[in-house]
């Protein structure tokens, strides 16, 4: 059995991709990757006090969220939500981690608050409005690759669309050296159950046996790809930019998730 | 959804170790809660530890999972004949087949909380003994438990705060709906660690005496730990099933509910909508009620604007404490109990309940009729999650 869904919008932000529709022709390989410093974008759709709070995680979600919604032309108080990352805001865990060695052991409420591996998704809810479930998950390197199977088959079972939102950033030192996270990668797609006049994409996802993920053409996007663990999601990007009808792995747990794609 | 069959389930908590030393504490009224001698720690406060976890110390091929949070999951797996129902049903289904939906909202950050004791002085690394993977990571968990049966199936950790292991109840509804699997290990851990217990402290919501949830005097959170986990497959043999879970968002604040509980009534009533009840089919509701001024009062009004003022009602937290991202799975296994025992679990500490609450909640066990039970679970970032197991028929 499969979980057949329709992509409707995507936005990503990553090195040297800004956005979706200048990422598509570097992604479909008719024009060179050059990587670029990403820039987190403030989230106008917060309040002032919220904004000041916002952490890079939360800024980066927010980003890519805010520009597949848009994108989808759905009400994005409507949307149920995926957030996928493999851990939690790093600069916060590691302000909290670093509180903790004092004497005083004083953690900032605030900081507190924002260590929870859903700040993003929290955060999401308050900038639209939105009291749709909104779940936050990890599978370690291969959280996307579970995030997009949760929102899929939620899609599928709930007969309405979910948006997906997929992003992880490097840690400070000292955590950068015990989990290593290249440069900071952020996706979002809104996935339909049925085939609208917007659907991109066609996607069938299911379980498969381990084998070899696939992987991105070209060196530079390997390299973010293999970084980050958001950037898992370049391979099926590409296929979605390329327009080209093929099958996808990513590593996903002792297995692999396959995702047929096809174009719309 | 579909019905779906709880096969198998455990339970570690500081009421004890498995199911049975978890029913005698729930039929005597004991609570696991006592002063704070964890760790470092240094806060007037409660906690509900569960003692000799050393004793479950993980070696071998598995030992880079290590952590307190994995010695409680493996602790809790080896209670109530729980291994042996997934390695049945790994023969029924095949381990492609099985999938693992864990929660936890800390994972093992103890482990890197004691390393940063250990940075170097000089460059500030962490010691080279420390696994980030195999015990902060938000997944470490779930990477350990489906290791540790050989499982190939889909495996993810939801880390939605204390909403986190009643999510994943829906997460497996959803996959064995799809067909994506056939079965599935929910559940999940939380433990004690100084950034819950010291974050707690600095958002003033932990209480010196042990907590009174839904109390007039209450003063808010005593913390717990726990680990449990439940074999969800399309129902057999269950005696106890699965019937609904609803999920919603606040929309709000990040650590304050909304006052008028929106998000919780948004969860519950999904909740029934799921499983095809009314209200008053609804016997027993064990509520969220970690006993914060605002938590209770906000589920009151919740509870009261779904259910009326008649359907019993309680908080087991003065049992076992706020186990945080456990609390789903530590609620959802009393509310397994409480149907097979027909019997309403007690609210220790509780004394009288607040005076202003409209809910019937009712402080002390005594026998009763269960035949639809609903378990809250609600956290930080607005997360809420209501499930609904029932009596098979």
């Amino acid at each position: 059995m499969s979980a057949r869904v329709w992509v409707e919008a995507i936005e990503l932000l990553g090195p040297g991709l800004p956005d979706w529709e200048a990422a598509c022709a570097v992604l479909a390989g008719n024009q060179p990757y050059a990587p670029a410093p990403v820039e987190l974008p403030v989230p106008l759709r917060l309040s002032p006090a919220e904004r000041r709070r916002a952490i890079p995680s939360v800024r980066l979600a927010l980003a890519v969220a805010e520009g597949a919604v848009a994108k989808s032309g759905h009400d994005p108080a409507s949307l149920p939500a995926v957030f996928a990352a493999s851990g939690a805001d790093g600069e916060t865990i590691g302000a909290v981690l670093a509180a903790l060695t004092l004497p005083s052991r004083e953690v900032s409420p605030t900081r507190f608050h924002n260590s929870v591996h859903n700040a993003a998704s929290g955060y999401w809810s308050l900038a639209a409005g939105c009291r749709a479930p909104a779940a936050s998950l990890s599978a370690y390197d291969a959280s996307f690759a579970a995030g997009l199977l949760e929102a899929g088959v939620q899609a599928m079972c709930g007969g309405f669309p979910v948006l997906l939102v997929a992003y992880d950033l490097p840690y400070p030192e000292p955590l950068h050296a015990v989990r290593p996270i290249g440069a900071c990668f952020g996706v979002a797609l809104v996935l339909n159950p049925a085939r609208t006049d917007r659907a991109i994409a066609d996607l069938r996802l299911d379980m498969a046996s381990a084998r070899p993920a696939t992987s991105c053409a070209d060196a530079g996007l390997e390299q973010i790809r293999r970084g980050n663990p958001a950037a898992r999601a370049l391979p099926l990007l590409a296929a979605i930019a390329a327009r080209a009808t093929a099958a996808i792995h990513l590593d996903f747990a002792a297995a692999a998730l396959e995702i047929g794609v096809a174009p719309c | 959804m579909r019905p779906l069959g709880l096969t198998a389930s455990c339970l570690v908590s500081s009421l004890g170790a498995g199911k049975r030393a978890t029913l005698a504490a729930l039929r005597a009224g004991t609570s696991g809660l006592a002063p704070c001698r964890f760790e470092t720690v240094d806060l007037p406060t409660h906690v509900g530890e569960v003692p000799d976890l050393d004793a479950w110390r993980i070696e071998g091929d598995l030992a880079r999972f290590d952590s307190r949070n994995n010695r409680l999951a493996r602790m809790a797996l080896a209670q109530d004949g729980f291994a042996a129902a997934v390695e049945a049903a790994i023969t029924r289904h095949g381990a492609s087949r099985i999938g693992v939906f864990l929660g936890t909202s800390t994972s093992g950050i103890l482990a890197t909380e004691q390393a940063y004791r250990l940075r170097d002085p000089v460059t500030g690394a962490l010691p080279a003994f420390h696994n980030y993977a195999g015990t902060q990571s938000t997944f470490s968990v779930a990477d350990y438990v489906m290791r540790v049966f050989g499982l190939s199936g889909p495996a993810l950790v939801v880390s939605s705060a204390c909403a986190s292991t009643t999510k994943v109840f829906a997460t497996a509804a959803r996959m064995i709906e799809s067909g994506i699997c056939d079965a599935a290990i929910v559940g999940g851990a939380d433990s004690l660690c100084l950034t819950t217990l010291y974050g707690f402290n600095a958002l003033q919501l932990l209480a010196v005496d042990p907590c009174r949830p839904f109390a007039a005097g209450r003063a808010g959170i005593s913390i717990g730990e726990a680990a449990g986990f439940a074999l969800l497959e399309r129902p057999g043999a269950a005696a106890v099933q699965l019937l609904g879970v609803g999920e919603s968002s606040d929309a709000h604040h990040m650590s304050a509910p909304h006052p008028e509980g929106l998000g919780a009534a948004l969860a519950m009533s999904r909740a029934l909508d799921a499983a095809g009840l009314r209200a008053r089919d609804i016997d027993y509701i064990n509520l969220h009620g970690t006993a914060t001024l605002a938590g209770d009062s906000a589920e009151d009004r919740a509870v009261v604007s779904l259910f009326g003022t008649r359907t019993p009602c309680n908080s087991t937290k003065g049992h076992t404490g706020h186990t945080l991202g456990a609390s789903g799975i530590v609620e959802a296994v009393i509310a397994e109990l409480a149907i097979l025992g027909q019997f309403r679990p007690g609210s220790p500490h509780t004394g009288a309940p607040d005076a202003a609450f409209g809910c019937h909640y009712v402080t002390s066990a005594c026998p009763a009729r269960l035949d639809h039970v609903l378990s809250n679970s609600f956290g930080f970032g607005g997360s809420n999650a209501s499930l609904i197991l029932g009596r098979a028929a």
